[in-house]
């Protein structure tokens, strides 16, 4: 193995442990800490599956988004979809002919919608990113990060469009990598230098995602105002810290 | 009028270009010694500085609040700034200050959060860049801005209908106050105001015997207009209902006549109700300083009133955080109620009860005695967004309407966004109902005077009705700023009043004409 090949291994390890380890420890954080109070923003549904149904919405359609700006949903929503598809084409990459999920991840319709969804993920960026530099309202709340996360995901989209169609690298190769580095058999990755940015600023964005705002996608999950049931005087709601309080005075008996 | 300009309103809603710093310079008084010691905050050696020690208080307070509020902790996390929320507050509409877009107002403390609990915060505040990630250091300079911006928030939550990730600044201004206070740096205006719920039993101060001798005028009052003797008790053991009403009911214009409106009803409905003297108060300005424990002391009292007096149900009046409280939180911060009767939910509001009489069509109301005005609804922050008036989802918004379309014969919505869960905060609520915040209420009350303004226009509407003790008090003060007069908002129950027939009304009025002809 190439030393270039042996240093993405670990990288790719160590990345997905801190990717994986992160988040996981984020969303156990966010479980472990109460919601003390009952604060659903309502109208509000009156039942789980209500709350299923509102969450669905959310990460769907973006609903509150599209009431709140519709250019910022347009532009949001393109780019989230395109990842999406530009996802599941990726899977060719990392599942094996043999898996049972090959004839789905193989279908025209998947790789071709993955294929151009490159480009309207790269629209979908040059919008948020023009928001970010002519709303003076945006342009205001932007810090360096704000616009260098959308860099970042654009280079990782445009590196691989240009793989997808000016410069093809030796897919095969790749393929024989990442399904090494899945059971254990590390095989040799191609050096050319297209795929070598788009696979380090991928590996970058794996790493910064439980540090940084990314945390939007688990955390939209557990936001107490769209996550509650608007039930409270049907249920009484009571925190651990809460009960605590009363045990101490006892006034609520 | 006012040494700064009113805000010019318009045809259609305009998103004004920002004006940094335009309100840097409004800050309400910072409460005295005696005010901090009374609600258990510690006090600086002169108010308005900080105690000794506060940058590793305030950081030790900050831990706490993301240790025991999920709602702080994920929302610190998800901001994306996407800007959805920037053009969403009325103090930002109203002002054009940046800070007051609830994305910077939550930033105030979230770079402080990104600096002190985060990797990156860390990293590029050690490198000197901490703005680089949406870090802050956090000064003495930064505190004082929290003090300011905090309070140009009324913790309505318009912002949180619109986020994409749910994110309520409401709620980061809540503990934002919280850890505030306990620095030093307590808000005048509510911790004056809540030592006197304890001591008096209301926000206003009104003793038991005043409290008395007002209700003893209001049945004088009514029995000389109706020639029906009404009754208005107090602390009557063995009442089925308490009913717990903001203490601006008891006396200000136009809630009283809202008041009046309740006690109509109950007299019509021949159920028997009281009040209480240690519990003359819905509002809980607990909510408003975000400080748990307070808002529960608060609550307790209710539960401790109708355990002693014995009711079985209890009905709160019209008010918009109270309501709040009283819906999302009573049950938590001082239930179980399981001492009450289960047929009806606890607490109830009392529109609820009046449109239930209504249905079941024991009122007999006569509309054409509201023929005179032409009505809107103002939609109060907290009954729109964190609650409900009735079973059914978005029951917040159909009774009130409802009531009101039984007892007036005119009625017109403002514009489609301005009223529901879309509906503008009056600008007074989250206590800033307070003379040092003029300024700030009378620009923030812009999205709401504009929809009124334009309704008035199209729709001929003269008077615009509200449920909530502090709209009704804000738009009073801030309606002729905007060139209407005071008594254009009136209470939902005020209507319910004018146009209720109660048994026996009018006979006495009949009277005197039959002594004289048989003189």
């Amino acid at each position: 193995m190439t030393v270039l090949s042996i240093i993405y291994v670990v990288l790719f390890y160590v990345a997905m442990i801190i990717l994986v380890g992160g988040i996981v420890n984020k969303i156990m954080l966010y479980k472990r800490v109460p919601a003390p109070l009952k604060i659903p923003v309502t109208p509000a549904p009156l039942t789980s599956g209500g709350v299923v149904y509102r969450l669905f919405n959310e990460v769907v359609f973006f609903n509150s988004l599209f009431r709140a700006s519709k250019w910022t949903w347009i532009f949001g929503w393109m780019f989230h979809l395109s990842l999406l598809l530009a996802f599941f084409r990726h899977l060719r990459y990392a599942i094996s002919p043999d898996s049972f999920l090959w004839p789905l991840v193989n279908l025209e319709v998947v790789q071709s919608f993955g294929k151009y969804a490159g480009f309207t993920m790269v629209i979908g960026l040059i919008g948020l990113f023009g928001r970010r530099i002519f709303v003076d309202r945006v342009r205001y709340i932007s810090s360096a990060s704000d616009y260098l996360m959308l860099v970042l995901i654009a280079l990782i989209a445009g590196s691989g469009l240009l793989m997808s169609f000016v410069t093809n690298t030796d897919i095969i190769q790749l393929k024989a990598f990442i399904l090494g580095l899945f059971f254990l058999d590390w095989q040799n990755l191609p050096g050319d230098f297209i795929l070598l940015t788009h696979l380090t600023l991928v590996l970058f964005l794996m790493i910064i995602f439980p540090v940084s705002k990314l945390l939007h996608a688990p955390g939209l999950f557990f936001a107490p105002t769209r996550n509650q049931i608007d039930n409270p005087r049907e249920k009484r709601h009571l925190s651990p810290w809460g009960a605590e309080l009363e045990a101490k005075d006892g006034r609520n008996t | 009028m006012a040494d700064y300009e009113i805000p010019e309103t318009h045809e259609f809603p305009v998103i004004p270009s920002i004006m940094e710093g335009a309100m840097a310079h409004s800050s309400p008084y910072v409460a005295n010694v005696e005010f901090q010691e009374a609600m258990g905050f510690p006090s600086p050696a002169e108010p308005g500085q900080l105690i000794d020690g506060w940058k590793e208080k305030f950081l030790e307070l900050l831990e706490e609040k993301l240790g025991k509020y999920r709602s702080m902790l994920v929302f610190m996390d998800t901001c994306v700034k996407c800007g959805a929320c920037t053009d969403k507050c009325h103090y930002f509409l109203g002002t054009a200050d940046p800070k007051n877009m609830p994305v910077a107002r939550q930033d105030l403390i979230r770079q402080i959060y990104r600096r002190y609990f985060t990797l990156p915060g860390k990293i590029f505040g050690k490198l000197g860049f901490p703005g680089f990630v949406g870090a802050a250091e956090l000064t003495e300079e930064a505190v004082r801005e929290m003090y300011s911006y905090y309070h140009q928030c009324s913790e309505c939550r318009r912002c949180a209908v619109f986020c994409p990730f749910g994110i309520d600044t409401a709620e980061v201004t809540m503990a934002a106050r919280d850890i505030l206070a306990n620095i030093g740096m307590g808000q005048k205006y509510s911790n004056q105001i809540i030592p006197k719920v304890h001591k008096i039993g209301n926000n206003l101060g009104l003793p038991e015997a005043a409290l008395a001798d007002t209700l003893e005028g209001l049945e004088e009052e009514v029995e000389d207009d109706i020639g029906v003797k009404v009754r208005f008790p107090l602390d009557e053991k063995g009442a089925d209902i308490l009913l717990v009403t903001p203490s601006a009911d008891f006396f200000a214009e136009p809630h009283v006549d809202g008041l009046i409106g309740y006690a109509k009803v109950f007299h019509a409905a021949g159920v028997s109700w009281t009040l209480s003297s240690q519990a003359s108060e819905a509002a809980n300005f607990g909510l408003f300083i975000g400080n748990y424990e307070s808002m529960r002391n608060i609550a307790l009292r209710i539960r401790d009133e109708a355990k002693r007096l014995g009711v079985k149900r209890i009905i709160f009046g019209e008010c918009g955080h109270a309501w709040r409280v009283a819906y999302n939180h009573l049950n938590t911060l001082a239930g179980p109620w399981d001492f009450l009767d289960q047929n009806y939910p606890v607490p109830q509001h009392i529109l609820e009860f009046t449109k239930d009489c209504l249905d079941r069509g024991i009122l007999n109301i006569d509309k054409s005695e509201n023929d005179h005005m032409t009505l809107t609804f103002h939609d109060s922050c907290n009954i729109a967004r964190a609650s409900r008036i009735g079973e059914e989802v978005g029951s917040q918004f159909t009774t009130p309407r409802a009531v009101i379309k039984a007892v007036c014969n005119n009625f017109y919505d403002m514009s489609a966004n301005t009223i529901h869960d879309e509906t503008f905060c009056c600008g007074g609520g989250g206590g800033l109902l307070t003379d040092d915040l003029m300024e700030l209420r009378v620009k923030g009350a812009l999205p709401r005077m504009e929809a009124l303004k334009n309704v008035i226009a199209d729709n001929g509407v003269t008077h615009m009705a509200a449920i909530c003790a502090i709209c009704k008090s804000q738009f009073t003060k801030v309606l002729p700023y905007y060139g209407m007069t005071m008594d254009q908002i009136v209470s939902v129950h005020q209507l319910v009043s004018s146009a209720i027939v109660l048994d026996g009304q009018g006979e006495e009025a009949e009277e005197p004409e039959e002594a004289e002809e048989s003189a």
